[in-house]
């Protein structure tokens, strides 16, 4: 009896111990959810895991959310797309050699009917400026992303400063934001690759696309391994290396949706030529 | 009614074909929330059987501190552990942000308050006279416990059962310190609130119908042991 009980005890302290300790064969990114939704990483990532022995662990929350998990060593390499909040990381000692990976665009999208005319707009800020003036709805992403810092730039450029009951801060993921703004019948931006993905299941239609302002590039970080020296920096820079490869970059290039190209790769421009 | 029934349709043929990745969201789920109970019970039982044996000042207010945990929200207890575990935290060094493990530390911290006030409230509804007997007759203190333990095992297993159930549908510590990693750390909670912000209305509805029948078979389980009980006596 005593026997049994003390077996029962050991197998039960073994059983819940803490056994995991860090694995230098995983990887840890931290992604928009742009590229996750979108269904990108999925294709690439496991050349890229055959060829290097590493495991990737995609963590896809918001732009700004990724930049706090680098701060914070949560992870070791981020992919992400706010070109002033990556450079405030990186000179604010987070992350270290920062490179461009791709770009795709934003495009804003709205009920077919276009109530607030933003068609007839001459660029982004005029678009935003005609959904505020006509207080059509529109439905933010609130949440630090990307998506959200590019779309907060535009009012700004705009002169606006967004707030009643036609601005709902949805606080979601950008694959949510669009189902609420199908339900809303409203206005939003977001990132073309996204759309893409999501299209064949919206009733919105693109409203206004192929503005400079619009411009979404993509950029590759390391987690400094000054800060933490834990972070997985070879596993990153390995990363980092092969997502601006010929081959990665060749990668981006033929990955499409429906038949549409969704980025376009920016280390190599060409990456097909010899 | 096309956009209800066409993804249900859906659901059921991928679980029946076997969808690899929806079958190691279901392993995941199961094999978190299996080791957190495991690991929760004995410890939640024997705070429990002190709880209602043992006489000592302030044990009421602690009794009274487990009951109102049960209903601590999964979000705090995800948003405490995952301050605790971030690399810049107090326990950074351990690395245990974003793995199963911090999932199942989650988990245990949610469903050990529910354990230990229902685990109390079926002890104390035991006759006392069965502990003083097995006292008398010579048992020792460890046997005479278990003999309780015996005596009210359908009460305990209906707690566990109870703090299961818990755990094994809760989003908001899953998310926030397991980080809903493809294959790693996605369960069927957050896999579901994915696929729905995805639109793949099928994946989402196969997942909750597996918890929907989960539910019901514990339920089902329950009642027949119940039944049993009750035809015994």
């Amino acid at each position: 009896m005593k026997r049994t009980l003390q077996a029962l005890l050991l197998g039960w302290l073994c059983f819940c111990s803490l056994n995991v300790p860090a694995d230098p064969a995983v990887l840890r990114m931290a992604t928009t959810t742009s590229t996750e939704n979108s269904g990108l990483l999925k294709v690439i990532l496991p050349k890229f895991e055959a060829g290097s022995g590493l495991e990737v662990q995609v963590l896809a929350v918001g732009t700004g959310q990724a930049l706090r998990l680098g701060c914070n060593g949560d992870v070791d390499v981020v992919l992400v797309h706010a070109p002033a909040a990556e450079q405030k990381f990186v000179d604010d000692g987070c992350g270290v050699n920062r490179h461009p990976v791709m770009y795709n665009d934003f495009v804003i999208i709205g009920p077919p009917a276009d109530p607030a005319g933003v068609a007839q707009s001459k660029d982004a800020a005029g678009a935003l400026a005609r959904i505020a003036n006509s207080r059509s709805i529109f439905v933010s992403r609130g949440d630090d992303s990307g998506t959200n810092k590019k779309e907060l730039a535009l009012w700004q450029k705009a002169g606006i400063i967004p707030s009643g009951s036609w601005y709902r801060e949805a606080g979601q993921g950008m694959g949510k934001v669009l189902q609420i703004t199908a339900e809303l019948d409203g206005y939003t931006l977001t990132d073309r690759g996204t759309w893409l993905a999501y299209r064949a299941k919206s009733p919105l239609k693109i409203c206004f696309e192929k503005d400079p302002a619009l411009y979404n590039p993509y950029a590759v970080i390391a987690v400094n391994p000054k800060r933490y020296a834990d972070a997985n920096y070879t596993g990153a820079m390995t990363f980092i290396g092969w997502i601006t490869s010929r081959e990665g970059q060749q990668m981006i290039a033929d990955y499409r949706v429906d038949g549409q190209v969704l980025f376009t790769p920016l280390a190599i421009p060409n990456p097909g030529a010899p | 009614m096309d956009s209800l029934l066409q993804p249900t349709q859906e659901a059921f043929h991928l679980l029946l074909t076997g969808d690899p990745d929806l079958w190691t969201i279901i392993s995941i789920s199961f094999r978190v929330s299996l080791k957190a109970i495991l690991c929760a019970t004995p410890f939640a039982l024997l705070l429990a059987f002190l709880l209602a044996y043992v006489p000592f000042p302030g044990r009421r207010l602690l009794v009274s501190v487990f009951e109102t945990l049960m209903a601590l929200p999964a979000v705090v207890v995800g948003l405490l552990i995952y301050l605790l575990l971030s690399r810049s935290g107090p326990l950074g060094d351990l690395r245990l942000l974003f793995t199963q493990t911090a999932m199942v530390i989650g988990q245990i911290v949610l469903c050990f308050p529910l354990l230990v006030a229902m685990g109390y409230a079926a002890i104390r509804s035991a006759d006392r006279r069965a502990w003083e007997t097995a006292l008398t007759l010579g048992a020792g203190r460890p046997r005479a416990m278990l003999t309780l333990i015996h005596e009210v095992r359908l009460g305990l297993l209906v707690a566990v059962i109870a703090g299961f159930g818990r755990i094994i549908s809760e989003i908001g510590t899953s998310m926030m310190v397991g980080g809903n990693i493809a294959g790693h750390t996605r369960n069927i909670p957050t896999a579901i609130a994915l696929e729905t912000s995805k639109g793949h209305f099928a994946e989402g509805i196969a997942l909750g119908i597996v918890l929907v029948t989960l539910a019901f078979g514990l339920n089902l389980i329950l009642n027949l042991l119940q039944r049993r009980e009750a035809q015994a006596v």
